[in-house]
């Protein structure tokens, strides 16, 4: 008995050792054929309508919406310490650095990374993953990456939109419903977000965020068994998967780059 | 390969994406307020910079005209020298004070210019000579609680 569960445990250690490597060997395949998928660029415009246009709509609307909460939420807080002016700077600088970057992160996770993983995963289950290369057309080249640096584009520019509808959103809110002056949001704000410091930041970290979630998107699409309970599995995991990763990433990039002045 | 309305939503997507970016960069970040082009290096030493910060403003008047570089401890003089960037457009006397000063209450600290009354101007890299120290609110306390106890007496 004990026997028989040190034996499976082991043998999941071995197993999720050997996907990491297995995984990184993908990577390493994604950026060897990029050269091939850049040449032919139609196949790559035709991702990032596929994944991030496709995703506009649920980006402005929760960006939109989030950032009407901050400004209620914050306008309530602030209010207690008599610095309701701080309303800009306190929206924009939780947007900027770490709600925009991780939420954006997040919908595009659940809302293109989980279809880039059905689709490849039933492109394999179908066998027209194998009929490519039976017809020397390589997976990696014409399938992989092409969706992978459609993310990678697309993420940080779906960022930028949804700070800016955060923004705009704790503006109606802020100045529009509740009225605090419109002069000292936008003074606040300007203020205290620091183009280099906060900004720049922000976009580092989305593009990180864009390469760990298609990556895994797509190597579970790759990776799934060919049934179709195989590829639901891959779905789940992708969606898990790339949540935990984009959680764990802000926490190690946040620790790197505000550790105080 | 012929256009299609494809390139036409994924171009309006970056567009709008970039548009955002600069957006960010203008309206909420301050890149339109930093002015690199026209701009001199001014020094000034504290004996006790309080809370300041790099990246602080430096106002005369009330009127943002500059940002504090950088700030180290100077370890001949054990002083905080301040290195300080301030627009061309405004110069100011030799025998100009700088003091640390705090906006509101609690707000954050910045440095005040507060011009003398010499003909000559301060070049850039010259130093500030004459300074006054961020308020430390323990100092004032205690300051007051002597005077007090002295008073009672």
């Amino acid at each position: 008995m004990i026997v028989e569960n040190l034996r499976s445990l082991g043998h999941r250690i071995v197993n999720t050792v050997w996907r990491i490597g297995y995984a990184s060997r993908f990577f390493m395949l994604i950026l060897l054929y990029s050269g091939t998928s850049f040449r032919r660029f139609h196949l790559i415009i035709k991702e990032i309508f596929a994944s991030g246009v496709m995703s506009l709509i649920i980006i402005l609307v929760a960006g939109l919406f989030v950032g009407m909460v901050l400004g209620l939420q914050g306008y309530e807080t602030l209010k207690r310490y008599g610095s309701e002016s701080a309303l800009g700077s306190l929206v924009a600088l939780s947007l900027v650095r770490e709600l925009g970057p991780v939420l954006a992160a997040l919908l595009f996770a659940s809302r293109a990374g989980s279809a880039m993983t059905a689709e490849i995963g039933l492109m394999k289950a179908t066998e027209q993953i194998s009929a490519m290369a039976l017809m020397a057309i390589n997976p990696m080249a014409r399938l992989v990456a092409p969706r992978f640096w459609a993310g990678v584009i697309s993420v940080p520019l779906l960022t930028a939109l949804f700070s800016v509808m955060g923004v705009f959103g704790g503006y109606m809110v802020g100045v529009v419903l509740i009225g605090v002056d419109q002069g000292s949001f936008w003074s606040q704000m300007q203020a205290g977000v620091d183009f280099r410091y906060d900004i720049v930041n922000g976009m580092i970290k989305s593009f990180v965020f864009g390469v760990a979630v298609t990556v895994i998107a797509l190597f579970e699409g790759y990776d799934a068994p060919p049934t179709a309970e195989g590829v639901s599995g891959a779905t789940t995991r992708t969606v898990v998967q790339s949540s935990l990763a984009i959680l764990f990433l802000d926490f190690i990039l946040t620790a790197f780059m505000f550790q105080g002045e | 390969m012929k256009r299609t309305t494809l390139d036409l939503w994924v171009g309006l997507f970056v567009v709008a994406g970039f548009a955002a970016l600069t957006v960010l960069a203008l309206k909420v970040g301050n890149l339109s307020t930093y002015n690199t082009s026209d701009t001199y290096q001014l020094q000034a030493y504290f004996s006790n910079i309080g809370g300041l910060k790099s990246q602080a403003s430096i106002k005369s008047s009330g009127v943002l005209i500059g940002r504090v570089a950088q700030i180290s401890l100077d370890s001949d003089r054990y002083e905080a020298k301040v290195t300080m960037i301030v627009d061309k457009r405004y110069q100011f006397p030799k025998d100009t004070f700088a003091n640390i000063l705090t906006s509101g209450l609690l707000g954050e600290q910045y440095i005040g210019l507060i011009p003398g009354g010499e003909e000559a101007f301060l070049k850039a890299g010259d130093e500030i000579k004459h300074t006054q120290s961020a308020v430390v609110l323990e100092d004032l306390i205690s300051k007051f609680l002597y005077s007090k106890a002295e008073d009672s007496q």
